[in-house]
């Protein structure tokens, strides 16, 4: 048979496997191979987008807790400092009428210090008067125990007196 | 990755286009004008120099290239296969085997008797005379080496999709394995970069069927056609019978799915004044087969040289060896090295053309369904 002369029953074999196995390779395994490798590059392509997503989310949920710490840091820190002013200003108000009760006391003390002062000393001042004419009395009893004592008294006194 | 895969593609276009323009240029135009008359006195003449020596490596080169009425293994040793004609009284099938090994026997049948003539199923009479009337009605539907081997070639298809096909749905969803793994970069080289990119995204999933068929039905035969021994070493895809029928396919299909846009530009490109038209049409429509005909010539001629030259080299040890034992030993080093060298190529060549042709017909389809969009495919392959 020569090279280039194309010989019809080679063609009709040809032509009727060809068809046939076009047929069959087509419904049996090209179209489900085809299906299968879309399938599976749609699945990846879909894991991928939903990874990507997931990322996205993710950050923006890291965000979104920092933020929600930077608030709570802040809160707590404006807390804190009310709570050192209420303290402050607590500690300064009782100081204050610490201060003040104090004075007072101070004050009333010495009020009663000076009144019981006084009355001490109107007292020891009583006393002294009557321990005076007691005293008196004593000195007058023992000057004039004695009638000689009474005459030299008398003599004394006398004497004294001047007459002109 | 990218990169990469762009670095190979352009590699793949350089060789290719290297190979179309080296093969395309030297055979295209010859083979066509001057059918068979180039290979039969080249056959002739190298019959007559080499008729002194006993080994005829023309002979021998050409009984490996062509088809065959029976699958030489070994030696004496070969297939019968079944003869199937028709003639003006029937049909009749019977076994190669009637005609001999070397095929100088003659066949009774029941209503003629039959003999071999260069490998051609021939009526002859008692005498061994040819009947050239009864000859002339004679129709060879036999299962030839090439047709056996073709079969073969579609079974092992069949076998190799449809496992790769269960591995799809026994694998879903899970990286492929095995065979599978194997296979996928290969149908998704056809899709993403010969496909789609020739054929556009809405249309392409149309043709891919076809395309990968084709395809893989031209490698594998080229792959088989590489081995020396059975069921390879036959020269299925270098047959111009079944480059033929694959083209003929393209352009039936080309034909079937052209839209009104292709047509217009067939035969009355727009844009182009009536003058011109008159040349242009009929250049157009000679285009039109002229197409698929160079697709079916290149495949069969890169095929067949790559077999010839292999068998060719292997021939220079007999030759020299039947001058000089040392000399046969001596040259098969060189013959060997060169062989080796060819079988690296013909690797290459064996992809190479099952891409060519794959891409070839997805530009022409693409061109076909093409709704006038992008700017016309001219695709020129000379």
């Amino acid at each position: 048979m020569e090279l280039v002369k194309p010989s019809i029953g080679l063609i009709f074999w040809m032509v009727v496997s060809f068809s046939i196995i076009l047929f069959l390779l087509k419904k049996y395994a090209w179209a489900p191979i085809l299906k299968m490798i879309k399938e599976r590059e749609e699945s990846i392509e879909n894991a991928l987008t939903a990874a990507e997503k997931a990322k996205e989310e993710m950050k923006s949920l890291k965000s979104e807790n920092e933020r929600i710490l930077a608030e709570a840091r802040n809160e707590r820190d404006a807390m804190l400092k009310e709570a050192r002013e209420v303290k402050d200003k607590i500690i300064a108000e009782a100081k204050n009428n610490a201060t003040k009760e104090s004075e007072r006391l101070l004050k009333t003390a010495r009020e009663n210090i000076q009144n019981e002062k006084m009355a001490a000393i109107t007292e020891l001042k009583n006393q002294v008067a009557v321990l005076s004419i007691e005293i008196a009395e004593k000195i007058l009893k023992a000057e004039l125990s004695s009638d000689e004592k009474q005459k030299t008294l008398v003599k004394n006194l006398l004497q004294d007196v001047n007459l002109n | 990755m990218a990169s990469k895969i762009n670095i190979f593609k352009h590699f793949l276009l350089i060789i290719s286009l290297l190979f179309i323009s080296y093969k395309g240029f030297s055979e295209e135009p010859e083979t066509p004008a001057s059918t068979t008359e180039p290979t039969e006195t080249a056959t002739h003449e190298e019959e007559h120099d080499s008729k002194l020596l006993s080994f005829n490596a023309g002979e021998m080169i050409v009984e490996h290239v062509a088809d065959n009425h029976q699958w030489h293994l070994f030696g004496h040793t070969s297939i019968a296969l079944p003869v199937i004609v028709k003639t003006d009284k029937g049909i009749e099938i019977f076994s190669s085997s009637h005609f001999g090994h070397d095929g100088k026997e003659h066949y009774q049948g029941e209503n003629y008797t039959y003999a071999l003539e260069e490998g051609n199923v021939i009526v002859v009479n008692e005498a061994g005379v040819i009947n050239e009337g009864a000859t002339a009605t004679l129709w060879d539907f036999s299962i030839t080496k090439n047709a056996m081997a073709m079969l073969i070639s579609m079974v092992l298809m069949l076998i190799m999709f449809i496992s790769v096909a269960k591995a799809y749905k026994r694998n879903e969803g899970r990286a492929p394995r095995g065979l599978q793994s194997f296979i996928e970069p290969l149908i998704l080289f056809i899709r993403d970069d010969v496909a789609k990119v020739s054929i556009g995204e809405k249309r392409y999933q149309q043709f891919l069927p076809f395309l990968l068929t084709v395809f893989f039905f031209i490698w594998i035969n080229n792959l088989l056609g590489l081995i020396p021994f059975f069921p390879g070493g036959v020269n299925v895809t270098g047959n111009i019978s079944v480059a033929m029928v694959l083209a003929a396919f393209v352009l039936l299909i080309t034909i079937v799915i052209g839209n009104k846009h292709y047509w217009k530009h067939v035969f009355a490109m727009p844009g182009v004044p009536v003058g011109v038209l008159f040349i242009l049409t009929p250049i157009e429509i000679l285009g039109l087969f002229l197409r698929p005909f160079v697709l079916m010539i290149r495949l069969f001629a890169n095929i067949t040289a790559g077999h010839i030259i292999a068998l060719a080299f292997f021939s220079l040890i007999f030759i020299f060896g039947e001058m000089h034992a040392g000399l046969g030993f001596s040259v098969s080093a060189l013959s060997l090295l060169f062989t080796v060298f060819m079988g690296a190529l013909e690797l290459l060549v064996a992809f190479l053309q099952a891409y060519v042709f794959t891409l070839l017909t997805s530009i022409y389809f693409g061109a076909a369904v093409d709704e006038g969009h992008e700017i016309h495919n001219h695709t020129d392959e000379h």
